[in-house]
């Protein structure tokens, strides 16, 4: 696999159409109000393939923010599970949320796989794109290395200018361009454009984070107990933006709806938060993440420990959206930063914490 | 042939539940009832002790529910003890018997039973925490000889807040199994101890180096019970406590019993203390 295409961007539009006559639904960036967000394009010409960020990340394509699980009869006790998976071509994906994509499939395939997201998964062909530069003002991919193409592609385009190269990483991303008669075997001069571009984009991105990614989780095990998350809790408005447009986050809440008859209802899936104060409370009251600042804390160490040791993946992208969703100006990298340099000033200092943390096999 | 209802998560949804009914209802407390629940024929539960099921209201909703029989006694059905606390524990107690459910699991890890073998016990409930406890106190019972001195120690509110009187009058009289009772506020024929958990364990004698404890109550007690249970020269992986937290799903993906990197649904409700110990959130 991983064949090498070329087609003229002028192209673009009459092989979208073709998929869509295929029977494809088909998603890909476009813009609403000023801003870019994912959506079905009914009209194929609204399709933007050099945007920036997006406001919120494209797994609403494979966690509905509202989703029946099963339909039920409450006096026959029938129960029927709601599969749906509709064939969907994702376009335009920037690498970090492929990156998501990638957790959120490790996620729903360990222990009890989920079948409502792997039929899902299933039926849809992921088209991503090399980000040429940085995408957001808050995004720091480079550090997250999020900032080139995964391997869970089906296609993946590089903008050449006024061609895509097309790196075909399935058997997918291949019956996506069957039948599509203008592309092409890239020539010497495409090759050799396509490393000029690959090569010019790497300087263009900064490191932003000021330590190695492989020590993030060791910095967050040894700020559990930083003042660092009090000065969050005491601005942070508890009002979950950040999680409902991170692309990794997943958690969910489910209620049941029943009809006036109390006899027809289904079990539904709605996006949670665990910036919302009753998260971790049991029926009885008892919350066991009271504050804010335990709830930011929670958010952080999720995104940068406690997911890395649970799935081997890190659970931030550095797409940056919380830090720019955030009504209070809470980022990603700030707060990062701001841990490093409480621990290396510790590390100097050494208080019992960080050496009982450094001593915990 | 019989299916394992674990097995049917793999069927069509893992967050469907299998119909099941009540058949027997028994009031316990003010707050608390006993619910006798069969599967459907050539389904089995197939737990054990520590494990819980998601019940379901259909229209109402779902919640964990520790399993309150033991898997020797279970013959086809199970006990869920239920305190009425919450939207799905309310609507289950105005079910009358006959009625259906539904039920997920059994999910989590138990109590390492095999572990407990050649060793002391001691058992410590607070509350409504007696009911997975009990699951585990009538499989060592009915195992008796596989270990060594047997104690109980619970506490409740009221005397009239205790769960399972008879069976704590039976198994004080069995003579194998040492039980001790507490409440927080005795009524005037109360002739038993008087105080918080912990005022019961100046009124025995062990020694921790061979014992095994299980701690299963509010989150306030445990801090305090661990207390007692270390300075007594238990080893902290022969400390085992059950976790309750919020779930949504019981099957690692919703996120609300998150602490730490584990998903309590998944590597708990059981855990050792040498296994939480270092883990901020875990007894907090």
């Amino acid at each position: 696999m991983n064949d090498l295409k070329i087609m003229p961007k002028g192209a673009v539009k009459a092989w979208v159409e073709g998929l869509k006559a295929r029977g494809f639904r088909i998603v890909g960036p476009q813009e609403q109000h000023g801003k870019y967000v994912f959506d079905v394009l009914d009209d194929v010409g609204a399709l933007v393939l050099e945007y920036p960020i997006s406001v919120t990340a494209p797994k609403k394509y494979l966690l509905p923010p509202r989703e029946v699980l099963f339909t039920f009869n409450t006096t026959t006790m029938e129960m029927e599970a709601q599969i749906e998976a509709e064939p969907t071509v994702l376009l335009g994906m920037h690498t970090c949320d492929m990156h998501a994509i990638q957790l959120l499939d490790t996620v729903h395939a360990t222990g009890f796989a989920d079948q409502h997201y792997q039929a899902r998964r299933k039926a849809l062909y992921l088209v991503s794109i090399e980000c040429l530069s940085p995408c957001s003002p808050q995004c720091f991919c480079k550090d997250m290395e999020t900032y080139s193409a995964t391997n869970n592609y089906d296609l993946h385009f590089v903008d050449l200018g006024r061609l895509y190269a097309i790196y075909v990483g399935s058997e997918k991303g291949e019956a996506l361009l069957k039948g599509c008669t203008n592309v092409w075997k890239p020539t010497d001069g495409d090759l050799k454009t396509l490393n000029q571009v690959m090569t010019e984009k790497w300087p263009r991105f900064e490191f932003r984070l000021d330590c190695e990614l492989s020590e993030l989780p060791k910095v967050l095990g040894a700020s559990q107990t930083s003042p660092i998350w009090d000065e969050l809790g005491d601005i942070c408005l508890a009002c979950g933006a950040c999680t409902q447009i991170c692309p990794t986050c997943y958690c969910f809440d489910v209620t049941d709806e029943v009809d006036l008859k109390l006899e027809n209802g289904r079990r539904i899936r709605t996006w949670d938060s665990c910036q919302i104060e009753k998260f971790a409370m049991v029926a009885g009251g008892h919350n066991f993440r009271t504050s804010v600042a335990k709830r930011q804390r929670h958010r952080f160490m999720r995104k940068g420990k406690y997911q890395y040791e649970a799935y081997g993946q890190m659970g931030c992208v550095g797409c940056g959206r919380c830090g720019t969703g955030c009504h209070v100006g809470i980022t990603c990298i700030k707060t990062y930063n701001a841990l490093i340099r409480a621990y290396r000033a510790q590390l100097e200092t050494p208080s019992a914490e960080v050496r009982a943390v450094e001593m915990t096999p | 042939m019989t299916t394992l209802l674990k097995e049917t998560l793999s069927h069509a949804s893992i967050y469907m539940p299998t119909p099941a009914r009540i058949v027997r209802t028994k009031a316990m407390t003010a707050h608390e009832k006993l619910f006798l629940i069969e599967l459907p024929s050539g389904f089995s539960l197939d737990h054990r002790p520590g494990q819980f099921v998601e019940l379901s209201v259909l229209g109402v909703g779902e919640a964990p529910i520790s399993i309150c029989s033991s898997p020797s006694r279970s013959n086809g059905h199970f006990e869920l003890c239920i305190r009425a606390v919450g939207k799905l524990t309310n609507a289950v107690h105005a079910l009358p018997e006959g009625s259906m459910v539904g039920i997920r699991g059994p999910f989590g890890r138990s109590f390492p039973i095999e572990r407990f073998y050649g060793r002391d016990i001691l058992f410590v409930a607070g509350g409504l925490g007696l009911a997975p406890l009990r699951s585990l106190i009538d499989e060592v019972l009915d195992r008796r000889g596989m270990f060594g001195r047997v104690i109980l120690l619970y506490g409740a509110r009221s005397p009239e807040d205790l769960l399972f009187p008879n069976e704590l009058v039976q198994w004080s009289e069995r003579g194998d199994i040492e039980v001790h009772l507490t409440v927080d506020r005795p009524s005037p024929q109360w002739v038993g101890n008087v105080g918080v958990i912990t005022t019961l364990f100046s009124k025995i004698e062990y020694d921790g180096r061979n014992m095994v404890a299980t701690i299963v109550g509010p989150p306030v007690m445990y801090r305090f019970v661990l207390r007692d249970l270390l300075a007594h020269g238990l080893a902290e992986g022969n400390i085992w406590m059950s976790f309750e937290r919020q779930m949504k799903c019981a099957v690692g993906k919703c996120g609300h019993c998150q602490m730490h990197h584990i998903y309590t649904c998944q590597e708990g409700p059981i855990f050792s203390y040498a296994e939480v110990k270092h883990l901020e959130e875990a007894l907090s």
